[in-house]
């Protein structure tokens, strides 16, 4: 399967936007990910090995975080995933 | 820098009179080259923050993978973001600066004062990783059509 890779993270991928991987789980795609190109791991996991809050990972369409089995979620050879960071702001002050 | 079209720059900027009292939001596609990001199209996204659309904004990551798989198409990439400030500076908050996660990318934000388009400023974030990011301020090149009349 392949995972898609925002922008700028492909400073990691050697400029590749798009990584093929191993695994059978969504979790398992990640740390194929992480092992192949170890540059994402801290920008992809916190300390404690979770995901950071703003990083979003789709299962082709599916936000993983709402998919029953969240990561541990299974895979299939033809499936995409996406990785994307996530996009907010703005002035704030009431 | 960011280089961009005239008229991508002003559709930019009327999408946040149009949406004006609330923040408008949107994708820059294009190509990063020798560190100047080059917009060659502009993509408006909705404002997902309709419980306090006049002071923040947020792009449904959906509409963001959607949008990325047209850039892909067309060989182009994610170079950056658009957003408005309704009666507020051009300038990025603390909320911008701890929302904003796409390293090398361009955040424009254009004041929006009284429903009028006003200052548009551009900022690039730097760094490596969430810990040592910062914004720096951006020199916007904007690009004037060429008249294909012209001899």
């Amino acid at each position: 399967m392949t995972i898609n890779i925002p922008t700028p993270l492909r400073v990691y991928t050697n400029g590749q936007g798009s990584v093929p991987v191993t695994g059978d789980t969504v979790a398992a795609a990640l740390e194929s990910l992480v092992n192949e190109h170890p540059g994402l791991r801290t920008n992809l996991f916190s300390a404690d090995g979770k995901l950071r809050s703003f990083v979003n990972v789709y299962l082709n369409d599916e936000d993983v975080r709402y998919l029953n089995l969240k990561e541990e979620s299974p895979t299939s050879p033809a499936d995409e995933l996406t990785i994307i960071p996530s996009i907010a702001g703005g002035r704030a002050l009431a | 820098m960011l280089r961009i079209q005239f008229s991508d720059y002003e559709s930019l900027r009327k999408h946040g009179e149009q949406t004006y009292p609330h923040e408008c939001c949107g994708v820059l596609l294009g190509r990063s080259v020798d560190g100047i990001n080059e917009v060659e199209e502009i993509v408006e996204a909705g404002n997902t923050r309709t419980d306090s659309a006049h002071n923040r904004y947020q792009i449904a990551p959906v509409e963001l993978i959607r949008i990325q798989r047209q850039a892909r198409a067309k060989s182009l990439d994610i170079v950056g973001f658009y957003h408005s400030h309704p009666d507020h500076p051009a300038q990025w908050s603390a909320t911008d600066i701890a929302e904003a996660h796409w390293l090398g990318c361009s955040y424009i934000i254009t004041r929006v004062g009284k429903g009028k388009a006003d200052v548009t400023n551009s900022f690039l974030l730097t760094g490596t990783t969430e810990e040592d990011k910062s914004f720096e301020d951006e020199p916007i090149e904007i690009l004037m059509a060429v008249s294909a009349a012209t001899k």
